[in-house]
């Protein structure tokens, strides 16, 4: 739950998704849900010839389970709290 | 009004339905049709669906009907902006003349992964991936 949060503070943010396909795609980060499916809008896609069938494509949703990374960008992540929430969803489990 | 939509599958794709949209599967096969239903799963169901096969500067479609998309062969569903496809920089040939290149195309990949797979299974210690696998 902790990284759908994260992921839910970084809306409006450009990121770029790498597929498990070996698709990169870079876009405005516009929703993601439960899931971690992702939903970006203007997108690009990294190395464009090689994915022809992508040139007409502007928005974009993608299912978290194809996602291999996502590249965020570091400025908008306060690790130092990301880190301290991780210890202390650790430590108390049951409030989720 | 887009704030009022909650962070869903349901929230995201609710803009996206009676448009011409792109489907990617896992097995690499590129859709397009309309979108007309959608899950929580993402299951997809597509209307006037084609298929659409690309060999460097030249596509071809084969028409193929109504799809219901069974949610995790999904990988990406792409919005078709129709002002940018008129643009698009290819020709479009007839199916049959584009298959077998496209087929061809399709077995070399196969077998470049495979080469890579033994590589690393034998040299650098990699597991060899499952049966269901990423082999898209």
């Amino acid at each position: 739950m902790l990284i759908f949060s994260v992921f839910k503070t970084l809306t409006d943010q450009q990121v770029t998704v790498e597929l498990k396909n070996d698709l990169s795609i870079t876009g405005v980060l516009k929703s993601v849900d439960q899931f971690l499916n992702i939903r970006l809008d203007n997108i690009q896609v990294l190395d464009a010839a090689r994915h022809p069938h992508m040139m007409a494509v502007k928005n974009c949703f993608i299912r978290g389970s194809v996602v291999r990374y996502v590249q965020l960008p570091a400025e908008h992540v306060d690790t130092q709290l990301l880190e301290d929430a991780t210890r202390r969803e650790a430590a108390n489990p049951s409030k989720r | 009004m887009d704030s009022l939509i909650p962070f869903t599958t349901s929230g995201s794709l609710v803009d996206c339905v009676d448009r011409k949209m792109l489907v990617i599967l896992r097995d690499g096969r590129k859709l397009q049709g309309v979108l007309r239903s959608y899950d929580q799963f993402a299951n997809l169901v597509l209307e006037d669906t084609v298929e659409r096969i690309y060999h460097k500067n030249a596509f071809a479609d084969f028409p193929r009907g109504l799809f219901l998309i069974r949610g995790e062969n999904v990988v990406l569903l792409g919005e078709i902006d129709l002002d940018k496809e008129d643009e698009v920089p290819l020709r479009q040939v007839d199916y049959p003349t584009l298959e077998p290149y496209h087929r061809a195309e399709i077995e070399a990949k196969k077998e470049r992964d495979e080469v890579k797979a033994q590589i690393l299974f034998d040299e650098q210690g990699y597991s060899k991936e499952g049966g269901e696998g990423d082999g898209y």
